[in-house]
């Protein structure tokens, strides 16, 4: 894979294109702020939205959309956990591994995951339909162990309980 | 959606300030509701009655004290602002990003009563010479973020938000700002840099935000509940707020007290600050499975551990600091008899590794480090020397040695689950130090 790259210029790389819907919302979004960097972080994310994740060619696109540098998008992509520069599955699964989550069993829930999915944290199913990633504490600890599907939270969560709470993620 | 508020009797306005106008059934309190029960009122009284100095006064009589966890005066912060005729206005932020472990009350009043944060924050903006508000909300969080919008669209159609404020003259708006993972954001200075757009590395202090902040100019931020108590101050006044805690504490106002871990009805109540950590542990059912309390974290991941003794003391942040700990977010973390202090001490400062920023040595490669020891203890093959090596990571992570706090606030568990629990540490050392391990006993589960 290439990726040639210009500082402030049109770069083509890896035949991405810029969606022009994204390359608007991009745009809108500058608009909240004074300075066009500020809205990078939510430039990934729509692009991530589209995409599932952010291809190597969408780093450059969205620095010439904003006009700042590439290394500055980069280091932003590289940076947040919830940014995935690599391929991930239709669902992500986010599972909280925080203290209140610990305390109400979350490693036999995770354990469960990974063996009913026969993967390991941080990979994605063969069929492409999961991806098993860890996070923070995800707000909900009178829930727990809480897990996020996509934008749903689901908890508490039994381990006996995960292949029917997967049915709805085809 | 976040568990349904519980009540300890009934909500009212005057006792109840965060929490009377939620709904049973957890639907967000929409514009046209908000406006029948009193809200907004604030705002009106604001403009038509204060200046930006006597509203920081008003909020400073208060002694609304941080309620993201630190505990710093509100008032006292936007009586710092730079603000004057010959100072750019700036910005006032509020810190949505709510990852402590063990936390979940933002989330909460952002779901249900988002109004009440906007109204908080024009209040601060207004007291602060702010021209522009933002609502940093970590990414996780969506539908308090669709509850958010919603309440931004009617409120700026409403004439509360954009130019000309309710014919006041006066401009102020605010925009929502979603994060992307990284507990390091909710760290004052790494979330201007968040906002910015830029790597989520903690700033150096000074300057402070409120002399330069976002984008160079004055930035006030502010936690999500801190803000929330603004509109009860200005509408019944400093006395009503130092009055709701009565004789409890000096700090004034309620709190959202909540508990989580292994009892029989977890959740979150509104209470007068002050209220006792016994008093919030009775509300929640108790221990569940006929389990024992054993220890206690009395506001988030990065506070320190208590014992069931200082359950009696008020939670405030004065009493609980005289501990040795702190009262962070005040949500509650319960630990049972059958759980493990090295594992969950393990597990905490897991987390503290993967969320430093990076920027600072001890707290980038001191954590992982203790990660390690602590992992080797919990196995049963910590050898002689790891338990006082953990208590000078501790201190070498303390306060002073780092930009931020993370690493401070990464310490806390850690010393403290020494300092109560010293013999569960001790059952992991099996070897004497420098010699190879010979027979791993795992106490993993005590």
């Amino acid at each position: 894979m290439t990726t040639t790259a210009t500082i402030g210029t049109t770069i083509a790389s890896d035949g991405f294109v810029l969606d022009p819907a994204d390359r608007a919302a991009i745009l809108e979004e500058r608009a909240h702020y004074p300075y066009p960097q500020a809205a990078s972080i939510e430039a990934l994310k729509i692009v991530q939205k589209r995409h599932g994740h952010v291809p190597d060619g969408a780093i450059p696109a969205i620095a010439e959309t904003l006009g700042i540098r590439v290394a500055d998008v980069e280091g932003v992509a590289t940076f947040y956990s919830l940014i995935f520069r690599q391929p991930v599955g239709r669902h992500v699964i986010l599972i909280c591994d925080s203290s209140s989550c610990f305390l109400t069993d979350y490693e036999a829930l995770r354990d469960a995951f990974i063996d009913h999915l026969g993967i390991q944290m941080g990979q994605t199913t063969a069929d492409g339909r999961f991806t098993l990633l860890p996070v923070c504490c995800l707000g909900a600890c009178d829930r727990g162990p809480t897990i996020l599907i996509g934008e749903d939270l689901h908890g508490p969560v039994t381990p006996d309980e995960i292949p029917r709470l997967l049915e709805a993620y085809a | 959606m976040s568990r349904i508020l519980q009540s300890a009797g009934e909500r009212r306005a005057e006792t109840h300030p965060l929490t009377w106008r939620l709904h049973d059934d957890q639907s967000p309190v929409l514009l046209e509701e908000y406006l029948d029960t009193q809200g907004y009122a604030a705002v009106t009284k604001a403009l038509e009655q204060y200046t930006y100095e006597s509203l920081t006064e008003e909020v400073k009589g208060a002694n609304l004290r941080g309620r993201g966890g630190a505990g710093f005066s509100a008032g006292m912060k936007w009586s710092l602002t730079a603000k004057g005729a010959d100072v750019p206005r700036g910005y006032i932020v509020c810190n949505a990003d709510e990852m402590e472990p063990g936390t979940f009350k933002d989330r909460l009043l952002m779901e249900q009563q988002p109004h009440l944060l906007i109204e908080g924050m024009i209040l601060a903006g207004y007291a602060n010479r702010s021209k522009q508000g933002y609502i940093f909300l970590r990414g996780e969080y969506h539908l308090a973020a669709a509850s958010i919008q919603r309440a931004l669209a009617d409120a700026r159609a409403d004439g509360w938000l954009g130019s000309d404020v309710r014919g006041s003259g006066w401009d102020f708006d605010i925009a929502l700002h979603t994060g992307a993972g990284r507990y390091i954001c909710g760290e004052e200075t790494a979330l201007i840099n968040s906002l910015e757009g830029k790597r989520a590395n903690p700033r150096a202090k000074p300057p402070f935000p409120g002399q330069s902040g976002a984008w160079g100019l004055p930035t006030v931020v502010n936690n999500v509940e801190t803000l929330c108590n603004v509109p009860g101050i200005v509408n019944h006044g400093a006395d009503w707020f130092q009055a709701l805690s009565g004789d409890l504490s000096r700090d004034g106002g309620t709190k959202l007290y909540g508990v989580s871990g292994k009892v029989n009805n977890p959740g979150l109540w509104e209470l007068p600050m002050g209220t006792t950590g016994s008093r919030i542990l009775e509300l929640a059912g108790g221990m569940r499975d006929g389990l024992t309390l054993k220890s206690w974290l009395p506001g988030g991941g990065s506070t320190g551990f208590l014992l069931p003794e200082h359950l009696e003391l008020a939670l405030d942040f004065d009493t609980i600091g005289k501990t040795g700990s702190r009262m962070g977010t005040g949500l509650l973390t319960v630990v049972a008899d059958n759980q493990s202090m090295v594992s969950l001490t393990r597990n905490l400062e897991e987390f503290f590794a993967r969320e430093s920023c990076g920027w600072c040595t001890p707290c980038r490669d001191g954590l992982p480090w203790s990660v390690k020891l602590l992992r080797a203890l919990e196995a049963g093959e910590g050898e002689g020397g790891d338990i006082e090596l953990l208590e000078q990571m501790a201190r070498d992570l303390g306060p002073g040695k780092t930009f931020c706090a993370h690493a401070p606030g990464a310490a806390m568990p850690l010393a403290s689950a020494i300092h109560y629990f010293r013999d569960e540490f001790e059952r992991g050392i099996t070897r004497p130090k420098g010699e190879a391990h010979a027979d791993p006993i795992p106490v993993g589960s005590v």
